[in-house]
């Protein structure tokens, strides 16, 4: 017997008692009307509970997904519907040699951007994990590049990197590393990197913090134990915190990389895709075709483009949740 | 072993030097690398033009600090551009679409944590899919149809829109929230006669406070930088948002007005950095259950 039947049940056998009891807690309830009624339905409550929520997701992204697959199969610009051209779109950006920049920008971006905030995350976690005067505030003003709207911080990057006033370069200089200045987002080799470090900068809060949380629910007598055995501080993290967090590293890993293959805001300030469209990502490709040119059903094909590897990475996601909620 | 009593889960054994190669001096550089751009906005938002542009080179160059703090720039944003409307309309708008994501996100979360019917599975995944699309996947349809609804260039185009991006993070964060609450409690209502709704609304939200504020900060901080919908959907200076504001109406072809630039980054984080201050608590469970899911 369910706990929800018996519940029935002795709601109904409780006889007179109850029945007065009822009627002094919640007086209303016992004249219950027919919606009344109809809402003690889990059927009924649960799909009116959702309702809500599967309206305005329905609205504003299911919908808009089948428009933008169908605008991307078609010629449509500003002002004007086009007509439906089949795959040409698709076509036309996979011969697009900018496309194909963006494309391994974006993967290339991915990559070394998603390593580094795992790796200085995870340092950083290792860091606030220990006892330490000031840790509260530390750890507090630790995420501040994860809170501050990120528009708005990386035009502070955008003036660090300044070609003419860089504070980067004059420090270096000044500590003899540097004679020349460096061209941090001019230089077409350099601009790449210097996008990628301002998203660690960003991204690694979120890595450390959440890290954090896991190592805060590791035994630390299994520590004490390993050392007492003679594990060093190396080993001890290989072989007890690493596997112990992985499965908080597995989703929150997955969650980044999904952030920032789709990343637009950080190359939109700091460089615009250029010089000479080497810093393009998907997303601002598909910002400069689709609404600065106005070519809606390229723009939107190339938007789409993202949408295989998003996929995969939220199957992934998906199946490691539930192998993990399953074990 | 004389590091023993105070190590934890850390590894502080060994030499004082060893503390200071392995602990002190990273963690140092990590404070200061994470806020040194913070603090280079501040600097540059108070220091008069003609320290600003000076070249990297020239001896004069004291590019830490400024012996002549002036407001000039902050009086700017105010006097010539429309910032205080772009402050207010961000702060509107974030609010609301809080709102609106936690009722919704209130409710689906608690059908999907306690009932059982239909396509609940279904449904819970579905939205769970739907946390991970990103903006960029979906501005130019969507632009369309902001046009189409009649939405375009009101902050109901972004009122409405920013909900899809914060709802499945209520719900997810919420579900598990509610799934730590003991049925027990809604059982006892129930068997004293409440209905299933009042028990939901009196019983369980009431518990349910740390969750809902946790979800609430996250999801204004989140609306607050939202940057691709506002660019795209907004398109009069008086309906912009302080991020697209900043980017369209401080800079003219190819001059950055640095200081008013700097000036309004910092103005424009504040907000969100004082609600951020007052709530670290929340916010921190909020980012952490937003990833366990």
């Amino acid at each position: 017997m369910t706990p929800k039947s018996r519940s029935r049940v002795i709601a109904g056998g409780a006889g007179q008692a109850a029945e007065a009891a009822r009627l002094t807690a919640f007086p209303r309830e016992a004249t219950m009307g027919t919606v009344a009624r109809l809402l003690e339905d889990e059927r009924v409550l649960g799909s009116l509970l959702l309702l809500p929520t599967v309206v305005l997701l329905g609205l504003f992204i299911a919908y808009p997904f089948v428009k933008g697959v169908w605008l991307s199969l078609t010629s449509a610009t500003v002002g004007d519907h086009g007509q439906f051209v089949g795959l040409a779109n698709y076509v036309k950006i996979w011969n697009d040699s900018i496309f194909q920049r963006a494309a391994a920008n974006t993967f290339v971006y991915t990559g070394l951007a998603t390593i580094g905030k795992l790796a200085l995350g995870m340092w950083l976690a290792l860091l606030l994990n220990r006892h330490f005067r000031g840790k509260r505030l530390v750890r507090a003003s630790m995420l501040l590049p994860f809170i501050v709207p990120t528009v708005l911080s990386t035009f502070a990057w955008k003036w660090m990197f300044d070609p003419t006033f860089s504070v980067l370069n004059w420090s270096l200089y000044h500590l003899g590393f540097i004679q020349t200045r460096i061209g941090w987002l001019t230089d077409p080799t350099m601009a790449l990197g210097s996008v990628i470090l301002v998203n660690i900068w960003r991204g690694m809060p979120f890595y450390a913090i959440t890290l954090l949380a896991g190592l805060q629910t590791v035994n630390p007598e299994l520590h004490e134990a390993a050392a007492i055995d003679g594990a060093t501080g190396w080993q001890r993290f290989w072989r007890i915190t690493w596997p112990l967090l992985l499965p908080v590293t597995m989703v929150v890993t997955l969650f980044s990389v999904i952030q920032t293959f789709a990343d637009f805001q950080l190359v939109y300030v700091l460089t615009g895709g250029g010089p000479a469209n080497a810093t393009h990502l998907f997303a601002t490709y598909a910002y400069q075709i689709g609404i600065n040119t106005g070519l809606l059903g390229e723009g939107a094909a190339v938007s789409l483009a993202m949408f295989p590897m998003l996929f995969i990475i939220v199957v992934i996601q998906l199946w490691y949740i539930r192998r993990v909620e399953g074990a | 072993m004389a590091g023993r009593a105070g190590s934890g889960a850390g590894m502080v054994e060994g030499s004082r030097w060893h503390k200071w190669v392995f602990f002190h001096i990273p963690l140092t550089v990590f404070v200061v690398g994470t806020l040194f751009p913070f603090y280079w906005m501040a600097v540059t938002a108070f220091r008069p033009d003609g320290e600003l542009y000076r070249p990297w080179r020239a001896v004069n160059n004291t590019p830490f600090w400024t012996t002549q703090p002036t407001l000039e720039h902050a009086i700017y944003l105010f006097k010539q551009t429309m910032f205080a409307t772009w402050l207010w309309n961000t702060m509107f708008i974030a609010l609301l679409s809080t709102l609106i994501s936690l009722f919704c996100g209130l409710l689906a979360g608690y059908a999907l944590a306690r009932l059982r019917f239909p396509l609940a599975g279904g449904l819970g995944t579905s939205i769970f899919v739907t946390y991970l699309v990103p903006p960029t996947l979906l501005f130019i349809p969507l632009a369309n149809i902001i046009r189409d609804f009649r939405l375009g260039d009101t902050p109901w185009s972004l009122i409405l829109t920013y909900p899809t991006f914060l709802i499945p993070f209520c719900t997810w964060l919420l579900m598990g929230y509610f799934k730590t609450i003991p049925k027990e409690l809604e059982e006892c209502a129930r068997i004293d006669g409440a209905t299933r709704v009042r028990a939901m609304i009196q019983i369980i939200f009431p518990i349910a406070t740390p969750g809902i504020l946790s979800a609430g900060i996250f999801a204004f901080t989140l609306s607050w930088n939202e940057f691709i919908y506002a660019l795209v959907f907004l398109s009069s200076p008086q309906q912009k948002t302080v991020p697209v504001g900043v980017v369209s109406e401080l800079i003219r072809g190819d001059v950055f007005f640095w200081g008013p630039l700097m000036a309004g980054a910092l103005l424009g984080s504040i907000p969100v950095a004082l609600i951020y201050s007052f709530f670290v608590e929340h916010y921190v469970a909020g980012l952490t259950g937003a990833v366990k899911g």
